[in-house]
C-alpha cells in the first residue's frame, strides 16, 4: 500500500476555480519578497476520487469498533455513538477559532464549565481541568501537581512514587518524566495490594502512590480506604489512574476512596471515539489542597458571563496548547447529557455484568489466575492450553474469526495472560459468539496447533514479524520530505 | 529483573555453577569485588526476543535494589536490580547494537553491567546454581 505521496499523477487537480472578478495581483505585490516560497509546496498531485479511494482503501484495512467486537481490556472500547458526532461538528463548535474573543465563545466556555460540573460530580472532588489530552498526560500533569504541593511545603525530600506491580505501563513513565523514583509494591495472592508491603515502603520520602482502581486485573481494591489512610497518614498523595472508571461510576467516586488527583480518560469511559492514537482527552480532578496549581486557564462564571482566568499565580501552568482537546470535550458532553446520572450507574452495571458473564463461560476453558468476581475486565491465561501453544498464537487466531483480539502479555503478574474487556454496549449475543469463538480456537490449539501457529490467515496481511519492525523498523516516507 | 517475572514458574535449565542467581531472575559472576550481571536463560526464555537494553552510565552509584538496566522485548519491559551496592564499572555497549545476544547467549556474551561492590555482604541472599533451578522449577 502506497501513501498518498506516492500516488503521484501529474496535473490533476481537485478544483477549478472560477475566472477572478477583481484585477489579478502578482505575490510578490502581495507578500514581502523575503516571504514568499520560492519552492513548490510538495503535496500530492491528485484528483478528488483518487484521494477518496485512496483513505477509503486505507480504511478498509482498519479493524474499529464499528466493525465488529473489539474486547480490549484496560482499554473501554465501547460503542461511539453518531449523535455524540453530530454535536462535534455543529459549526458554532467545530468552526470557533481557539482565539476568538471570549464574548463569541460563550457558547463553547458554557459546555466547558458545565462538563467540568459533571466530571466534579462523577469524580467526587474539589474541582477539575480539561486540558490534559490524554490519560498518560493527565497522569503526569498530576505528578507536577503532586510535586508543587511538596515544593510549596518545602518537603523537597518526597521524590519516591509508589506502585503496585499491576500498575498500568504508563504509570512509572509519567513519575520519572515528572522527576520522581519508583518504588514497586507486590500485590497479595488475591491480586490486591499488599497492606504489609505498603507498610514496608511508606516513608517521609514518598510523595505519594499511583493505583488503578479496580486495578488491571479487574479488581476492586477492597482495602481501599485503608491504603489511602496509610499513605495520607504518612504525609502523602494519592493519584487514582480513571483507565478503569467504566466499572463504577454512580457507585463510588474516586473522592470517596481517598484520591487527590484522579484522571478520567474521556475517550474510554464517556465515548469519544480513540484507538487511531487520539485525539483523546484526560481531564483530571483534584481534592482541595490541589486546586489552587491545576493547570491554567481556568473557566469561570462570573455576572452571567464565561471567562477565561490566567491569573493563577500557584497553577503549575498550561499543560497544552489553548484547552485541550475541545472537540473531544462536546463528545463526552453529549454522551453524559444523553445517559444522565442513572443512564451513567447503569453503563457500569452492564459492563460489570457483561464480563463476569464472559468469564463465567471462559473460565471452562481457559486458564483463570484470579478466580472470582471481577469489575469491568478480567485476565485469562493462555499458559497450559495446549502444547506449544502461547497466547500471541491465539490472539492472532481471533482475527481470522474476525474479532479484535484483547489485550495480550499484559499485567506483568500473569503469564500469557489475556485481558478481555467487553464493556456494555455489546449484546449477549455478540458475547455469546465470542466465547464459542474462544472455545473452536481452545479447540484447534489442541487438535490442529498449525493453525493458530499460521494465523492470521484471513486478514489482508499475515503475521508480522513484531521483532524486526521494534529493532528495524524501515521509514517508507522520509522526514525530510526528499 | 522486576515485574514480568514475579511469581512466574519454569522448566528447569542449566546454570554455571560458579554464578550466583537471585530471586528476580539475575545471575552474578563475582571476581574479587567484581561483579558481573546479566539476566538468566529463563528470564530471557521468559521474555521472548529482546529488541532493546538501556544500560546505565559509567561511573554510576547504585544502591542494592536499584534499577540499573532497563531490558525491552517484544512483550514486555523489565527491569534490572542491582543485587548488590556499588559503581558501574563497565558495561556491555555491544547490547546497544545486538540487544538478541542476550536470547543467545544470556549468561556469557549477553552480560548486562560490571558492579564494584562495595558491600559484598549485600549478596548474601543470593541463590546457588541448584537453589535457582529448584526456585525456577517451582520446587
Amino acid at each position: 500500500m502506497s501513501t498518498i505521496f506516492d500516488c503521484r499523477c501529474s496535473e490533476k487537480v481537485g478544483g477549478l476555480f472560477p475566472e477572478l472578478d477583481v484585477p489579478a495581483q502578482g505575490v510578490e505585490r502581495l507578500i514581502d519578497a523575503a516571504h514568499v516560497r520560492t519552492q513548490p509546496l510538495r503535496l500530492p498531485d491528485l484528483s478528488e476520487p483518487q484521494v477518496a479511494r485512496h483513505y477509503t482503501k486505507l480504511s478498509k484495512l482498519n479493524f474499529g469498533v464499528d466493525d465488529g467486537f473489539y474486547p480490549l481490556g484496560s482499554c473501554t472500547m465501547k460503542y461511539n455513538p453518531k449523535l455524540n458526532e453530530a454535536m462535534a461538528v455543529l459549526p458554532g463548535f467545530s468552526g470557533l477559532h481557539p482565539r476568538s474573543d471570549v464574548s463569541r465563545s460563550q457558547g463553547a466556555l458554557q459546555l466547558m464549565f458545565e462538563l467540568t460540573g459533571f466530571l466534579r460530580g462523577i469524580a467526587g472532588m474539589a474541582d477539575v481541568s480539561l486540558q490534559p489530552v490524554a490519560g498518560a498526560h493527565g497522569e503526569l500533569a498530576g505528578m507536577f501537581l503532586f510535586k508543587k504541593y511538596f515544593q510549596v511545603r518545602g518537603e523537597h525530600e518526597r521524590k519516591r512514587i509508589l506502585l503496585p506491580d499491576t500498575a498500568h505501563g504508563t504509570n512509572p513513565a509519567s513519575a520519572a518524566l515528572a522527576g520522581f523514583s519508583v518504588t514497586e509494591v507486590a500485590s497479595d495472592e488475591t491480586g490486591r495490594i499488599d497492606l504489609a508491603a505498603l507498610d514496608e515502603a511508606l516513608d517521609d520520602t514518598v510523595a505519594g502512590i499511583m493505583l488503578t482502581v479496580p486495578n488491571t486485573l479487574g479488581i476492586f481494591e477492597s482495602d481501599i480506604l485503608q491504603v489511602t489512610e496509610k499513605v495520607h497518614a504518612a504525609g502523602g498523595l494519592c493519584y487514582f489512574d480513571g483507565a478503569n472508571l467504566n466499572s463504577y461510576m454512580g457507585k463510588t467516586r474516586p473522592g470517596d476512596m481517598g484520591a487527590d488527583v484522579f484522571h478520567f480518560n474521556l475517550h474510554k469511559t464517556m465515548s469519544t471515539p480513540h484507538g487511531g492514537g487520539g485525539p483523546g482527552s484526560g481531564p483530571i480532578a483534584v481534592s482541595d489542597a490541589l486546586v489552587d496549581y491545576l493547570p491554567v486557564p481556568r473557566v469561570r462564571l462570573e455576572n452571567e458571563q464565561y471567562k477565561l482566568d490566567w491569573n493563577c499565580p500557584h497553577s503549575i501552568g498550561s499543560v497544552h496548547s489553548f484547552y485541550g482537546n475541545f472537540l473531544v470535550a462536546v463528545r463526552a458532553f453529549a454522551y453524559i447529557l444523553q445517559l444522565g446520572d442513572v443512564g451513567l450507574r447503569e453503563v457500569s452495571e452492564n459492563a460489570v455484568l457483561n464480563a463476569n458473564y464472559l468469564q463465567q463461560r471462559l473460565k471452562k476453558t481457559y486458564a483463570l489466575p484470579y478466580d472470582g468476581l471481577c469489575k469491568h475486565e478480567f485476565v485469562l491465561s493462555g499458559k497450559g492450553l495446549a502444547e506449544g501453544i502461547s497466547t500471541l498464537d491465539i490472539a492472532k487466531r481471533l482475527i481470522d474469526y474476525g474479532v479484535h483480539p484483547p489485550t495480550i502479555y499484559f499485567p506483568l503478574t500473569v503469564k500469557e495472560a489475556i485481558m478481555i474487556e467487553p464493556t456494555e454496549t455489546e449484546s449477549k449475543a455478540t458475547l455469546d459468539r465470542f466465547a464459542e469463538i474462544m472455545e473452536i480456537v481452545a479447540r484447534e490449539a489442541k487438535e490442529n496447533p498449525q493453525l493458530l501457529h499460521d494465523a492470521p490467515v484471513r486478514a489482508s496481511v499475515r503475521r508480522l514479524d513484531q521483532t524486526q519492525a521494534a529493532k528495524n523498523p524501515v521509514l517508507k516516507v522520509p522526514l525530510d520530505g526528499e | 529483573m522486576g515485574g514480568f517475572f514475579n511469581g512466574l514458574k519454569g522448566e528447569a535449565m542449566a546454570y554455571p555453577t560458579d554464578y550466583r542467581y537471585t530471586k528476580d531472575h539475575e545471575w552474578v559472576q563475582l571476581k574479587g569485588n567484581r561483579a558481573r550481571i546479566g539476566i538468566t536463560d529463563h528470564a530471557q526464555a521468559e521474555l521472548g526476543d529482546i529488541v532493546f537494553v538501556e544500560l546505565p552510565a559509567i561511573g554510576t552509584s547504585v544502591n542494592k535494589g536499584d534499577n540499573i538496566a532497563t531490558v525491552e522485548s517484544v512483550k514486555a519491559v523489565g527491569d534490572v536490580f542491582s543485587p548488590a551496592s556499588g559503581k558501574v564499572v563497565g558495561i556491555n555497549d555491544a547490547l546497544e547494537s545486538a540487544p538478541e545476544t542476550i536470547n543467545s547467549a544470556p549468561h556469557v556474551g549477553g552480560w548486562i553491567v560490571d558492579l564494584e561492590v562495595v558491600d559484598l555482604a549485600g549478596l548474601d541472599d543470593t541463590m546457588d546454581a541448584a537453589a535457582y533451578e529448584s526456585f525456577v522449577s517451582g520446587a
